[in-house]
């Protein structure tokens, strides 16, 4: 599968390592390159340094044919606006973002965007941990 | 009406002191505690200090209770989400939003957002009205030839619309290459070719010519 990933801060320099692995056809995008170096050595897949939410860096990382689109940068804001343009300008099938604020994420799933909040998944995680 | 504006940077400021002297309750959502100060001291009470772009704080502004939210920070991604969130989670009727790039029009309409304000369309548009476009622009000089492409522009009103190419008494130095047509094939004009309103027309013509072809195209 064809993915793009924007942002590559730990989890989403990770996530590109463990897809290229998998064999997916992998590109990162970050607006800066420094970021880069957080992939792990003999990453197989595309580096491009941009903006994620302009459309003309979104097309140079290939969206038209993308499969899966992940935005986790550091802002909510900014991964919000990317899934969207994915899915509802480039029509990617499956377009998926990490929101922390809890109530940003209820609303932006009730709009129909796949959306993982750190937040909550964590401290559920945690309660379990310790009720248990 | 009440409206809510979400940045109190310069646009905020002096988009709230305007919309204040037309008699409207307004209220400020602003991070920066230094920016809340200054609109408090200057302007009155009106400024919560807050991230207007989380629901919490804009319940604690009675959106739910705004004619209208205008987001006008510097990051076109944070007015998209105030905007978004103003409207789908508090209903607010009417949403504006500030944008930097102004591809993003498009996109934000698409998302619902019901008003953008693009600064730079803004400015480019009032160069067109305030700078006519040139009725004839200098493409390429062919020096050795003593010869020039040219483009040309059919107003709505010109004599030439509607007539064929044999029709119009070109100057006979002056050849039409190739017609541009909005919408439609680009096509190299024979003859019979009519020519229609706002077409684009790239023509060879010598400098000589150039006023005589104007003319025919455009008008006196």
């Amino acid at each position: 599968m064809k993915v793009i990933i924007m942002g590559c801060g730990r989890v989403g320099a990770r996530l590109a390592g463990l897809l290229g692995v998998d064999g997916h056809s992998v590109t990162v995008v970050d607006n800066n390159p420094n970021s880069f170096r957080r992939l792990p050595p003999g990453f197989n897949g595309t580096a491009l340094e941009g903006n994620g939410i302009d459309q003309e860096v979104l097309k140079k990382a290939g969206i038209e044919e993308a499969d899966i689109f992940v935005a986790v940068t550091q802002g909510d804001n900014r991964n919000v606006m990317a899934a969207q343009i994915a899915r509802h300008i480039f029509n990617v099938p499956r377009s998926m973002c990490r929101i922390y604020d809890p109530l940003r994420q209820e609303l932006y799933n009730t709009l129909g965007l796949e959306t993982i909040g750190p937040t909550t998944v964590f401290a559920q995680l945690l309660r379990e941990l310790i009720e248990s | 009406m009440y409206m809510i504006v979400v940045g109190g940077g310069r646009v905020g400021y002096y988009l709230t002191r305007a919309l204040l002297d037309e008699g409207h309750e307004v209220l400020v959502i602003e991070q920066n505690a230094t920016y809340c100060d200054v609109i408090n001291d200057e302007l009155g009470s009106v400024c919560l200090r807050g991230d207007g772009c989380e629901a919490a704080t804009l319940a604690q502004a009675g959106t739910d209770r705004a004619d209208m939210l205008i987001a006008v920070t510097g990051d076109d991604e944070d007015n998209l989400v105030a905007c978004q969130v103003a409207k789908h989670k508090f209903n607010v009727p009417r949403t504006i939003a500030r944008i930097r790039n102004p591809q993003n029009e498009v996109i934000f309409k698409k998302l619902g957002i019901d008003v953008t304000v693009s600064s730079t369309n803004i400015i480019l548009e009032s160069i067109e009205e305030k700078v006519p476009t040139h009725p004839l622009t200098h493409l390429l000089a062919i020096e050795e030839e003593g010869e020039e492409i040219v483009e040309i522009k059919i107003p709505p009103d010109s004599p030439a619309v509607g007539k064929t190419v044999r029709q119009l008494a070109l100057p006979k130095e002056s050849k039409l290459a190739l017609v541009i047509r909005k919408g439609g094939k680009n096509r190299v004009p024979t003859l019979n070719t009519i020519i229609r309103a706002d077409d684009r027309i790239i023509a060879i013509t010598t400098p000589e010519s150039e006023e005589a072809l104007r003319t025919t195209l455009r008008g006196a």
